[in-house]
């Protein structure tokens, strides 16, 4: 935060207590409220998108509450929560087989109410990163993930890491884009393990 | 449109499908900049725009009654420039209503037509196309070149705006995905698609002034309703009802997003 927008805060903030601040907020929680209402009402089931979806738990609304201006304490208190939902491989091993987590990270399927019930999800990681060099379609709403293993290296830490990452991605940054593929039953922990190989076995085409 | 421009049409869709299978490297926004060019003349959603304007025109239904009659907010039969000016709250039905739920108000109340049966088909497909959705073309059409005033005004306005702008940021689902997730960062695309980012005004504008619009990969023009309903099954939630409270609120939020701008539809897309 710059110097300027504590200025504006302060100003704002003299400004709301000289008008009617109860006022504002009650007016923004009847607002609140009837939105979740209507979100409740206006939905409705179709395939496997059942209409209990739109039902948020703490994290959703807390995020969809202070969009990115969430407070640091609260961020710290939603990872710590977050985080102790991994469930690290009983194993002790994190890197699974790379050709699959190629497959896996290719599929941009799962969830939506035109998949099938029977028919395992993708990751979809394609649909948001870059990886191989080989594939160009790729999307940019997160990082660039190329050379990954080059950049960050392969040993215990970056696997932890990234197998705690595909996880449950809110365990590192509360309120990221990236869905909890372990934490939400998107994908299993053979699948998680396919994955933290792509990105960190040296023959993985994301370290070529 | 005349029969050469419907060949052109045609053999220039079949090239777009060949150049999609190659053209990996070039942006999906590239390919319909092409299309756009090669069919400067002539978009197939003009087929659904004519089918539409036939339906507002004959009389039918249980009452046997045109929709020449309809009050989309300019007063009754004024079709020229009303779609620009939608969302509005409406005194007879005392709802603020998108373009979608007035003609459903009107086909149900002027032509007797239940409304079971209009929201049994509220999209077009492959083997039976919507009369809402064709009757909706046709008004957009009319408000070709007309800039958008969707006024936030009387409470019931006020407060559609404000609930739509908290659907935009509402996560939830397996995935956790909001509308935001795709569409509040400038430059990102999932894929090779683009991604209109609602909190920059160009983008905005850009992005709700071209829908409805025919989809090219889909061979069908597509309404707005249509659009929202699909983000709604990319972001992995439940189906929103069809011209619902919710879907109007967060048309709202949008459509003064892109205030300001000429409407440019019906648009032709991907
Ligand atoms: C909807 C978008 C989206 C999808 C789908 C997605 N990610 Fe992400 N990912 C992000 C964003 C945004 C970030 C950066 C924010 C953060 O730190 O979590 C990120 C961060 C990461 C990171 C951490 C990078 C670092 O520098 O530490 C890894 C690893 C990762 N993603 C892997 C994956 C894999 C593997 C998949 C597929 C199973 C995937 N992601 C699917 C959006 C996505
Ligand atoms: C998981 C990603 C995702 C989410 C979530 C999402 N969208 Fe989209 N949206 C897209 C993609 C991809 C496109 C590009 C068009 C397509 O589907 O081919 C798009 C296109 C659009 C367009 C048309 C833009 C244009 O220029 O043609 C509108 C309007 C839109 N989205 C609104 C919304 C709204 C409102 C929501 C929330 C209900 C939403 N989107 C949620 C992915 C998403």
């Amino acid at each position: 935060m710059n110097t300027k927008w504590i200025i504006a805060a302060a100003v704002t903030t003299a400004l709301a207590t000289l008008s009617t601040p109860v006022l504002a907020a009650k007016t923004d929680s009847n607002l609140d409220a009837k939105t979740t209402e209507i979100m409740k009402r206006d939905f409705r089931d179709k395939g496997i998108a059942k209409a209990e979806r739109v039902n948020q738990d703490e994290l959703q609304a807390t995020c969809s509450k202070y969009l990115d201006k969430l407070p640091a304490k609260l961020k710290l208190k939603l990872e710590a929560a977050q985080l102790k939902t991994i469930q690290w491989p009983a194993d002790g091993n994190y890197m699974g087989d790379w050709k699959a987590g190629e497959k896996l990270a290719q599929s941009g399927k799962g969830m939506t109410w035109s998949d099938k019930a029977d028919e395992p999800a993708g990751g979809n990681c394609y649909n948001c990163h870059q990886l191989s060099a080989r594939e160009i379609a790729y999307g940019t709403i997160g990082p660039s993930l190329l050379h990954f293993a080059i950049k960050r290296g392969d040993g215990p830490d970056a696997q932890r890491h990234v197998y705690g990452h595909i996880y449950n991605a809110k365990a590192y940054q509360a309120c990221a884009n990236m869905p909890r593929f372990g934490q939400m039953n998107i994908l299993t922990e053979a699948q998680i393990k396919d994955l933290v190989a792509l990105l960190l076995d040296p023959e993985s085409p994301v370290n070529k | 449109m005349n029969t050469s421009n419907v060949k052109k049409i045609i053999l220039v869709l079949a090239l777009a499908t060949s150049y999609a299978a190659v053209a990996g490297e070039v942006s999906d926004s590239d390919k319909i900049a092409q299309y756009r060019e090669m069919i400067s003349d002539g978009n197939p959603a003009d087929f659904d725009e004519m089918r539409g304007e036939e339906l507002w025109k004959t009389a039918s239904g249980p009452k046997n009654a045109t929709l020449q009659q309809c009050d989309l907010g300019k007063g009754a039969g004024v079709v020229k420039g009303a779609y620009a000016e939608l969302p509005r709250y409406f005194k007879d039905t005392q709802k603020v209503q998108d373009l979608e739920s007035r003609l459903l108000t009107c086909m149900t109340t002027l032509q007797g037509i239940p409304e079971e049966e209009i929201t049994a088909r509220p999209f077009s497909s492959d083997t039976k196309q919507s009369d809402i959705s064709s009757l909706a073309t046709y008004v957009v059409g009319q408000s070709k070149n007309v800039k958008m005033n969707v006024l936030v005004k009387n409470p019931k306005e006020k407060e559609a705006y404000e609930i739509g702008k908290r659907m935009f940021s509402y996560r939830a689902g397996p995935y956790d995905f909001a509308c935001s997730t795709c569409h509040a960062t400038s430059h990102v695309r999932i894929r090779m698609q683009d991604l209109p980012n609602f909190f920059d005004k160009k983008d905005a504008q850009s992005a709700y002034t071209s829908w409805p619009a025919y989809r090219v990969s889909q061979g069908l023009t597509r309404s707005f309703q249509w659009r929202l309903n699909d983000c709604y099954r990319q972001q992995r939630f439940p189906e929103p009802k069809f011209a619902s409270e919710a879907t109007i609120a967060l048309t709202m939020f949008l459509a003064v997003s892109a205030n300001g701008a000429d409407y440019a539809g019906p648009g032709l897309k991907r």
